[in-house]
């Protein structure tokens, strides 16, 4: 009898045994999930991970696969970055708010902007209103960026900027006001999102349609590759897709299948896959069910080095790795005895730091409510700290390999992003699948179902289906400053009275007979930045060439 | 011909967070409810021109980006103006609970927060849109 | 309803149809604008299906107009099926007249294509655009659905992928030997392309005598009987004409329907389809068949308000028992199908409904 053989024995036996028990001792449900819905089996053993080979499917960290972490010792070198992304309401309130992070030692800002900003407009257009300095900062022109960066050498610190549809104008305002403090661009250091695909299937920051977009997106890993070469030109963000209600494995499949068509855009515009590769970068969720979580990363990895090795044929190693941020789920939190949401975030951190994540941002306890307030703020960081420094898991490198049901998981994960990828690809590719809906009407029908589940309480949210209590309504939220918009509206008036208008006019023209054309579009977007053209009235432009995207619903 | 209960399901504000206004639209679908969905970035005067041309019995307001006591209000002004007020109008979506008061005195019927089961909202339409 | 009556008959009624996802709705977005920059007011009706488990809809084509909802001279009203059988065409023809009656000169309607009832609604259209795009598949989706009759204006929409001009120049030659089959072998009972190509195949030959093929292939009213046999594949089609081909006379450009290519995403060749349509219309007046055409709008309508009743009538309880009696009787083989229905009919129509 061959060791598999045996170890199929005894686990039948203890099968049958449970089997004879259960009639007198039942299990607590008839089926066990993970938080993703997935089966999960009674026992795991070494049978479940039979004919897989550990060189080839795990290997080492910093080797490729990459399954085990994209360094060869992980946090042993340096903990993840503790990067928590903050922005408030104008320019001056958010320039005093950053100069404090950098006084106690912050190297990298992380800059959260309002509604009207993402969308591009100015914050008086219509839609603007009640809108302007909510969730981030108002940046109408360069004049606001000079404000928000005035004091900070850009040539010290680096900047992540949650910014997708205008990414191009808000990366040339930044170039506009470092080239004002004599920082030449090759010497800026930082991000954009400017992942355009996520917004149309979860976020909603969307302006123009796939295909203008998508050029707009190349024209930036071009001209970075040449102008700013230590730019991150993408973060691939799965975070918002798994917010809209997807689940893990449809995390990591769309996430995944966006990366594919940034990359074959690219390529097909001529770049060379390992001149832009290696500064893609990933953003991924972090949930409660921390073993699929892990799972989830660790897959990620695996399939995304194999991706680029294999279908693009990088040959760079530094094109094979899944780099990503970790933010902890916003739609995990209950508005419900938020103190609870502390718990849910820290077994989140857990997770993502398990997962071997390479920069971390923890939510506050009051998100579900509104913004968070300082003392949120400061629990939610020190979370990760107590992670970092008291729980132990930073010690060794991927810590959780080799569990017969981290592994088995890992392995499910893979296999079903790639059923998903290889239905992508039948579709014609990620924006096609878009386009016709398919993978908003997946992530619909999971969040769906996953609602349905909660309602039916076969799905359990402590303290909102089960343990409920009777509660005073909360205090001390945090709140916006109402006037903030009136008083970005006036400033807008101050500058179109005070700029050469010509020159606004005559860099919008410029811009606008380049839309038409096929030139790489951000030299004349920089031109327009700086005569000061709004960013409204840029994205005006370009909307009247590209048109705008509307999204096609289906349930 | 027995007719249906028709809701307008519309996100007035910037935020693209439609998670919640998607489910709950299906939901009214599942219960046999016409629903409308007009999607994101509405204005208020779009929401009530597209209220009054549909015929809807009730307006279902969802906002995430905190500006929904600047927008809910214009809804039900709006309304008022064009002499609609009898639709019934409701909100969700992240709103504090402190706002609910302001909110109800500006002609809001009910606030679902965050966490409210799409039961606890279908049985509020029933009930009082039969009333009417 | 009654009010209106007689005000009416000012508005162009345009029917856009054509399978899910088509881009029907973005389509009509861009009519809408083309039509206000002429300076005329639009109504737009959209229909999409309920579902048949609960009756409840979501109704999603307004999301592709909504920026013209604050235009005082659009107005955009969205209904569902809601299930049950005619409700649909009633609901959609009451909605119109109201449109037509408020003084709007372009009202569009927008049904999926598919399904008898879609295509009946789509009958009291003025002008019929019938919409289709590359990358449905193998064969042109519209003949598939067999509404390939009912088109005026036929658009390839969504030109910007790969594939339309192929769908165009299948089109065509679909269109060719419709209108070839048409100039040759016409019997005037029997309106459908469907009817056409059966009563063809029943004569073996493209040459005339064809009255005798089924006329009245509706038999009453409320009793829609089966549709002709079956309808002929493209492929058929393509091999009927070839082996008859010394008899037949090729139809000419003149007689064909246009075909348009569109991109509704950024409104190119909508200009040409707001052409097309006012050509169309302009067409049906110059040969004095406007009139002709909303009265066949109107019989058809007349016709199947009798209809509804009758099934209204056997909804009641009289009737239904009525019924399920004569359902019996057949099924125990005491009455024939043709008998049991004849006597249910007279029934219903003697007593009436009051
Ligand atoms: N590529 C392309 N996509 C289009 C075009 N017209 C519409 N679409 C897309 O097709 C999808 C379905 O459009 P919709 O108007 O809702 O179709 P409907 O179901 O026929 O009403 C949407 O995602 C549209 O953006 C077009 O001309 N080209
Ligand atoms: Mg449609």
């Amino acid at each position: 009898m061959s060791d598999s053989d045996k170890l199929k024995d005894a686990v039948g036996r203890y099968e049958a045994g449970v089997e004879k028990s259960l009639a007198k001792f039942p299990e607590r449900k008839a089926e066990f999930v993970t938080g993703s819905g997935a089966p999960v089996k009674r026992l795991y053993t070494p049978l479940d991970l039979e004919g897989r080979d550990y060189l080839a499917d795990q290997g080492f960290p910093g080797e490729y696969p990459f399954t085990r972490g994209v360094q060869n010792t992980m946090y042993r070198g340096r903990f993840w970055t503790m990067r928590q992304y903050a922005g408030f309401s104008n320019a001056e309130e958010s320039n005093k708010r950053y100069k404090f992070l950098l006084e106690q030692g912050t190297t990298g800002l992380s800059i959260a902007f309002d509604l009207p900003t993402q969308i591009g407009y100015d914050s008086d257009h219509p839609l603007s209103q009640g809108e302007v300095g909510k969730v981030g900062v108002a940046i109408d022109s360069l004049a606001d960026m000079e404000i928000l960066f005035d004091g900070i050498p850009l040539d010290k610190v680096s900047t992540s900027m949650t910014i997708n549809a205008p990414a191009s104008v808000l990366l040339a305002m930044y170039i506009a006001v470092a080239e004002k403090q004599g920082v030449s661009p090759d010497k800026l250091n930082g991000t954009i999102q400017n992942d355009i695909l996520k917004e149309y299937v979860a976020r909603g920051t969307y302006i123009f349609p796939p295909g203008p977009s998508m050029r707009l997106i190349t024209n930036i890993f071009e001209y970075c590759s040449k102008e700013v070469p230590n730019w991150n030109t993408i973060s691939i963000s799965g975070y918002h897709i798994r917010e809209a209600g997807s689940t893990a494995s449809q995390e990591v499949a769309f996430t995944l299948a966006d990366g594919i068509a940034y990359v074959e855009a690219a390529v097909k515009a001529g770049l060379d896959v390992d001149d832009f590769a290696p500064r893609l970068s990933f953003f991924f969720n972090a949930h409660n069910d921390l073993f699929e979580e892990v799972a989830k990363y660790r897959a990620a990895r695996r399939v995304w080095a194999r991706i680029m090795r294999e279908r693009f044929g990088a040959k760079n190693p530094k094109s094979w790795m899944l780099r990503f941020h970790t933010q902890t789920g916003g739609s995990t939190l209950t508005a419900q005895q938020p103190d609870n949401n502390i718990v849910r975030v820290a077994i989140q951190t857990l997770a993502a730091v398990l997962g071997g994540t390479q920069s971390l941002h923890t939510n506050s306890k009051d998100e579900a409510l509104a913004l968070p307030t300082e003392d949120s703020v400061r629990i939610a960081l020190r979370t990760q700290q107590i992670v970092a420094y008291e729980s132990g898991v930073a010690e060794t490198v991927d810590p959780l390999a080799g569990s017969y049901y981290v592994e088995s998981l890992t392995n499910r994960v893979e296999a079903e992003a790639l059923a998903y990828l290889a239905r992508i690809d039948e579709l014609g590719g990620a924006i096609k699948a878009i386009e016709q809906g398919y993978i908003q009407q997946e992530i619909q029908d999971s969040a769906y179902r996953y609602q349905m589940d909660v309602e039916k309480g076969e799905r359990v949210v402590v303290g909102l289906n089960k343990f409920q209590i009777k509660e005073k309504a909360p205090e001390g939220l945090l709140r916006v400053d109402p006037s903030v918009g009136e008083r970005q509206c006036e400033k807008l008036k101050a500058l179109r009275a005070k700029r050469d208008n010509a020159k606004v006019q005559a860099s919008l023209a410029a811009l606008k007979t380049a839309a038409e054309g096929d030139a790489n579009l951000m030299p004349p977007i920089l031109e327009a930045v700086r005569a000061y053209a709004t960013l409204g009235e840029i994205c005006d432009v370009m909307r009247g060439v590209f048109g705008e995207y509307k999204p096609s619903v289906m349930f | 011909m027995d007719r249906k209960i028709r809701v307008l399901v519309a996100k007035p504000g910037l935020d693209g967070h439609d998670r919640g206004a998607k489910v709950i639209a299906r939901a009214l679908r599942d219960d046999g409810m016409e629903v409308i969905y007009t999607g994101l970035r509405q204005t208020p005067e779009q929401i009530v021109q597209a209220a009054i041309q549909e015929d809807v019995d009730v307006v279902a307001l969802s906002i995430l980006s905190g500006a929904h006591n600047h927008l809910f209000p214009r809804v039900t002004e709006l309304l008022k103006e064009k002499g609609a007020e009898d639709v019934l109008v409701i909100g969700g979506g992240v709103i504090p609970e402190a706002d609910y008061g302001f909110l109800m005195s500006k002609g809001i019927a009910a606030v679902f927060g965050p966490g409210t089961p799409t039961k606890a909202t279908i049985d509020f339409i029933r009930e009082h849109v039969r009333q009417k | 309803m009654r009010a209106l009556r007689g005000r009416g008959g000012r508005a162009h009624l345009i029917g856009v149809t054509g399978p899910p996802g088509s881009g029907k709705s973005t389509l009509c977005d861009k009519l809408i604008a083309a039509l206000r920059k002429r300076g005329a007011r639009v109504g737009v009706l959209a229909v999409d299906p309920s579902s048949p488990f609960t009756g409840g809809a979501i109704l999603g084509d307004r999301l592709r107009m909504q920026s013209h909802a604050t235009d005082e001279g659009v107005f955009i009203r969205s209904l569902a099926s809601r299930g049950r059988l005619g409700g649909l065409s009633r609901a959609t023809q009451a909605a119109a007249r109201a449109l037509d009656a408020a003084g709007y000169d372009f009202v569009l309607i927008e049904t999926v294509g598919v399904g008898q009832s879609e295509v009946d609604i789509v009958k009291i259209a003025d002008t019929v655009v019938l919409v289709s795009v590359p990358g449905l598949g193998d064969d042109i989706q519209v003949i598939k659905a067999g509404v390939m009759e009912i088109g005026d204006v036929f658009v390839v929409n969504k030109a910007d992928r790969d594939g339309a001009d192929r769908v165009v120049r299948e089109l065509r030659s679909m269109l060719e030997m419709a209108a070839t089959l048409r100039r040759n072998a016409v019997p005037a009972s029997v309106d459908t392309l469907a009817g056409r190509t059966s009563a063809l195949s029943a004569g073996k030959s493209g040459a005339a005598g064809f009255g005798a093929a089924k006329p009245g292939a509706v038999s009453g009213p409320g009793m829609t009987a089966p549709r002709p046999a079956r309808e002929w594949s493209a492929e058929e089609l393509a091999h009927h004409l070839t082996e008859n081909a010394n008899s037949v006379t090729v139809a000419n450009d003149a007689e064909l329907p246009p075909i348009l290519k569109t991109v509704a995403e950024t409104g190119e060749g909508v200009e040409e389809l707001v052409e097309a349509v006012l050509a169309h219309r302009a067409g049906l007046a110059a040969a004095g068949l406007l009139e002709a055409r909303r009265l066949e709008g109107i019989r058809a309508e007349m016709r199947s308000l009798i209809a509804f009743r009758l099934l209204d009538a056997l909804e009641g309880g009289e009737g239904r028992a009525r019924e399920d009696a004569l359902a019996k009787a057949v099924l125990a083989g005491e009455e024939d199908v043709y008998g049991a229905a004849e006597a249910l009919f007279a029934a219903l129509s003697k007593g009436g409904r009051t």
